[in-house]
């Protein structure tokens, strides 16, 4: 293995994707060709990247690119490190199954969209995800970043036609320029700490260095808090999320896909590589704030999302909540270490990285299967589907197993996560030194659990409404199946969410081994014992997937069986839903609102729904007969209420204040200079500065 | 020895389950000055429904016939992974997490099935029974999440193990816990004052909502089932709750003899005390109910408090 993965093997990928970038611009004029340019290009990037990443996980010898340049700092170095290895190995996955996917998907954008843009940003879009998780210095990091943002957002705006992505993509924009001033500001401020630019020696830096005057805990504090919120708002955290909800279901459906499953992880993985491989031991206070970070934003997402009837919003708001469990998983690791206990953070951390692994794999799925039902209907609005199973059969049963496993329901991927995350902050409850510990984690256990069972109910709410009973439009009943390579993309990650749960032990011990590579758990004593299809943590859990398969299977089997050998001879007749005498409309099946509005008024202290309700009477003047009853509901998010509409508007009350002093006079801006040299003079001879 | 305890284990549930319900009945009726029916009626009821013919909406889709048997399968596995009678049958699938997570599965699929006919009313019963399971499961895991955390261990066979040999049975945690736990209880099986299980009146009805468009065999796996997860709560609170009596590993024949006896003197204990719950109190409000849970919540987590 080590022989085949080499430096020129990373190289030939980025030129793979180059190729296909510059071949879907060349062939712009015929969609056919730039289409299947950049599809295929794409596909066999992403495969490649899938072999150079698993290598390097599976034979643990890192490999490093290095592009010289004659200006000083400019020195892009690349290298694939485990943690590198594992986030290029999910990011290549997910984008070689929605390369797949995309050849038979794609086909729905012509005449009215070129196809060759597609393909350009596309791969470069891959690319840069690629290099994000990559890149060994700072400098190369930013660039790579930048590239990533710029390319997702010309994707987000892919249909530009729609007034709402134009709208979309501004949002996004200028929330990832936000993030980008944090990220920056973390960095510059690590350069200071440290006085390097590449990230491997950042972490001797700081350890030799601790009482150097530029690594107090203020500069590290305002550091991890920098690099919290700038790759914060890439991963959407509640309430830096405003971006994510409108921006996801924008873009193209796999492209949805390698968003939400991929793209907001390359926040996960720098988060991981700054708080643990990069500064030394954090605070505790800060472990503390990502926790309660990870509890508001997993259970306000899936709030959000229940009360969503717009597919791929639905599925947008479940990524908040899914980072959510992953930053439980963080947050109890960083807190584990603060207190002196490497063994439990290192099982909380893997928690994490595999719910990581799980979330990109399950969410692809949901979007993929998700962008057929639209790309067939036409619309986002569930509340115009129904009894699509039987009109694809194949993406039922993909959203099926994709709404199973993110409702963390065994014997799927999901479950074996959250099994490890709550195991971990279940040791939060025993090894927590304080009372206050104990109850943080106390209550991120019951947040998790509430979360947890108000997935399940969202996504019987979704599939129930988009699946089962009655078309209620009739584009619906010209749905057809989508063509082979989207189906067989969407079966390989129905698949992938048994075999990986099943195979968890093999993950959990792979994780295992990437983080004893960073120096936080390079003496750790293993925390659990990995025996073959069972995970045995060293506080006396097991857990086995591949045993509650056996046992599930075999009571099905059992259930069939005890029907067959007590049950007498009958007749099976297939008739009408019993009615109660009215012929049954579409109208009368429960709607995805009606579903979650019962969930919607417990919870109505957080959510605040509004009601608008209006009369037309047959007569207006008497009032007696009304002619039409409409009761509208909305669901705000209180991000955009609370938070973004107050700074609007003080942002626009601070411009006009500023603006009464561009007066328009050279005079008075001669003045303003003058005042600000003399300032600058009393600041500098007062030795201030 | 060991495969004798495998075949209790595995029958034990599914051959006693209709007898709790009847049991249930019969205590409720004479609570209502009836004379009520015989306590086996649940068993004549299944053989009557099993040899039935089935009538299915044309409507349905396949998850509606598989569902009977995916809810009946998922019971059975939850009491193959539970203490019972004897503490020999440990498997790996033994986690309280997996208990939760079984438990969701099942959940999943009635809410699933309810929805498939497209009726007005299994649309609804799914979205109460959805509401009432994902606040539920808070207070379940937390109360069973305090018992891990006297007993230091996420095991269930562990905690029963742990919970007989302490013998402490009046500990302030445990008992604050053990009510979270009851009420988990009562809103997971679907009893008072969550769900009515004897309406058909379509206004205050859950679980019957949901199942009430299946008719012969699967409608018999359906009400199995539902009497499977009402005697897997009693026989967890049971082990769990009120800690003696259950067989240590590689026991006698005669010891696992007398923890039957322990384990049936228990049940009707349990039984009794719901069907007089059931007979004195009448049926909450739905948008009451989640005050009820979120109480059950809270207890929990004083338990846990208590408990460090």
């Amino acid at each position: 293995m080590t022989a085949l993965i080499s430096s020129a093997d990373f190289v030939c990928t980025l030129a793979l994707f180059a190729l296909g970038a510059i071949g879907s611009l060349i062939a712009m004029k015929s969609d056919r060709i730039s289409g299947a340019i950049g599809t295929t290009a794409a596909l066999l990037g992403s495969a490649l990247a899938l072999m150079i990443g698993s290598g390097v996980l599976i034979s643990h010898t890192p490999i490093a690119v290095q592009f010289n340049s004659t200006l000083p700092l400019l020195s892009f170095s690349f290298g694939i490190d485990a943690l590198s290895a594992f986030f290029v190995t999910i990011i290549a996955l997910i984008a070689t199954i929605a390369s797949l996917y995309a050849f038979g998907y794609i086909k729905h954008f012509t005449p009215a969209y070129r196809l060759g843009r597609l393909g350009f940003f596309y791969n470069l879009f891959i690319a840069s995800m690629l290099l994000v998780v990559t890149a060994q210095n700072v400098v190369a990091f930013l660039i790579a970043w930048e590239v990533m943002s710029l390319t997702s957002y010309f994707l987000v705006i892919y249909e530009y036609r729609e007034q709402t992505n134009i709208k979309a993509g501004t949002r996004y924009f200028i929330m990832m320029h936000v993030s980008f001033a944090f990220i920056v500001l973390a960095m510059l401020l690590l350069y200071r700490a440290t006085g390097v630019l590449d990230f491997a020696n950042m972490a001797p830096a700081l350890l030799t260095l601790p009482a150097q005057a530029g690594a107090s805990p203020l500069m590290l504090g305002t550091i991890l808090l920098s690099a919290f919120v700038g790759f914060g708002i890439k991963a959407g955290i509640i309430p830096l999320h405003i971006w994510l909800p409108d921006a996801h279901p924008a873009a193209p459906s796999h492209v949805s896909a390698l968003m939400s499953g991929v793209m907001i992880k390359t926040g996960i993985y720098m988060m991981v590589r700054i708080f643990f491989i990069i500064m030394p031991t954090p605070p505790l206070w800060f472990g503390l704030t990502v926790l309660a970070i990870a509890i508001i934003s997993s259970i306000l997402g899936v709030l959000y999302a229940l009360s969503e009837h717009d597919i791929k919003r639905l599925l947008a708001y479940h990524s908040i909540e899914n980072i959510g469990i992953i930053l439980l998983g963080i947050g109890s690791a960083l807190i584990f270490l603060s207190l002196g206990l490497p063994t439990l953070a290192q099982v909380a951390l893997i928690a994490g990285l595999f719910h990581t692994l799980n979330h990109a794999i399950f969410k692809a799925l949901l979007f993929l299967s998700a962008g057929s039902v639209v790309s067939q209907t036409h619309t986002r609005d569930m509340e115009h589907y129904g009894g699509l199973i039987k009109y694809m059969p194949v993406t039922a049963v993909s959203f099926l197993v994709g709404a199973m496993a993110i409702s963390a329901l065994p014997p799927l991927n999901g479950f074996v996560s959250e099994w490890l995350t709550f195991q971990s902050l279940f040791a939060g409850i025993i090894h927590g030194n304080s009372m206050t510990l104990s109850i943080a984690f106390t209550l991120a256990i019951g947040g998790l659990a509430l979360t947890s069972g108000l997935a399940a109910a969202c996504f019987v709410k979704a599939f129930g409404v988009i699946f089962l009973a009655r078309p209620r439009s009739p584009e619906v009943t010209h749905a057809h199946e989508m063509p082979l390579s989207s189906q067989l993309s969407m079966l390989i990650l129905a698949a992938l969410t048994l075999i990986v749960a099943i195979k968890s032990s093999f993950i959990a011990h792979t994780l295992a081994s990437v983080t004893t590579t960073f120096g936080a758990f390079s003496n750790t004593v293993p925390s659990f014992s990995s025996q073959p299809f069972t995970i045995v943590l060293n506080t006396g859990s097991i857990i086995s997937m591949a045993m509650i398969a056996l046992v599930l299977i075999l009571a099905v089997l059992l259930a069939l069986w005890i029907v067959s050998l007590l049950g007498g001879r009958r007749r099976v007749e297939v008739g009408a839903t019993w009615d109660c005498g009215t012929p049954l409309t579409p109208r009368m099946e429960i709607t995805a609102f009606g579903f979650a509005h019962s969930i919607i008024t417990v919870m109505r202290g957080i959510m605040r729904p509004t009601r608008q309700s209006s009369v037309e009477y047959q007569d207006a003047n008497i009032r007696y007969f009304p002619a039409e009853h409409s009761v509208h509901f909305f669901t705000h998010d209180f991000a955009t209420t609370h938070l973004y509409r107050p700074l609007d508007r003080a942002l626009a009350r601070a411009s006009q204040i500023i603006g009464r002093i561009q007066n328009g006079s050279v005079n008075a801006y001669v003045l303003y200079m003058f005042l600000t040299l003399l300032a600058l003079f009393v600041v500098i001879s007062l030795g201030i500065i | 020895m060991t495969t004798l305890l495998w075949i209790l284990q595995l029958a034990l549930i599914p051959l006693l389950s209709p007898l709790a319900i009847g049991l249930t009945r019969s205590i409720k009726a004479r609570f209502q000055n009836r004379r009520g029916a015989s306590p086996l009626q649940p068993y004549c009821d299944l053989w009557k429904l099993l040899h039935k013919d089935e009538v299915i909406s044309r409507d349905a889709s396949w998850i509606f016939r598989v569902a009977p048997f995916i809810v009946f399968g998922t019971t059975l596995a939850i009491a193959a992974s539970i203490p019972l009678l004897s503490l020999s049958t440990r498997t790996h699938t033994n986690d309280l997490l997996v208990l939760v997570g079984l438990l969701a599965l099942e959940t999943f699929w009635i809410a699933l099935a309810g929805i498939d006919v497209g009726s007005p009313f299994g649309g609804f019963g799914s979205s109460r029974q959805m509401m009432l399971a994902s606040f539920t499961e808070g207070a379940l895991v937390l109360s069973l999440f305090a018992l891990a955390l006297m007993n230091s261990t996420t095991d269930l066979f562990g905690i029963a193990e742990a919970q007989s040999m302490s013998g402490h049975l009046f500990v302030v945690p445990l008992i604050v816990a053990g009510i979270s736990f009851g009420i988990a209880l009562l809103a997971e099986t679907m009893r008072y004052p969550f769900d009515n299980p004897a309406t058909h009146l379509e206004l205050t009805m859950i679980h019957e909502a949901m199942v009430l468009e299946y008719s012969g065999p699967r409608l018999a796996l359906m009400e199995w089932a539902a009497a499977n997860k009402y005697l897997i709560f009693i026989a967890l609170f049971g082990n769990l709750f009120l800690p003696f009596g259950i067989a240590a590993a590689g026991a006698s024949l005669s010891v696992i003899c007398i923890s039957a006896i322990i384990f049936f003197i228990k049940a009707l204990i349990a039984v009794f005390a719901i069907a007089a719950l059931e007979s004195s109190i009448a049926k909450l409000r739905i948008f009451r109910l989640p005050d009820l849970l979120f109480t059950a919540t809270v207890l929990s987590i004083i338990a846990i408090v208590l408990a460090l």
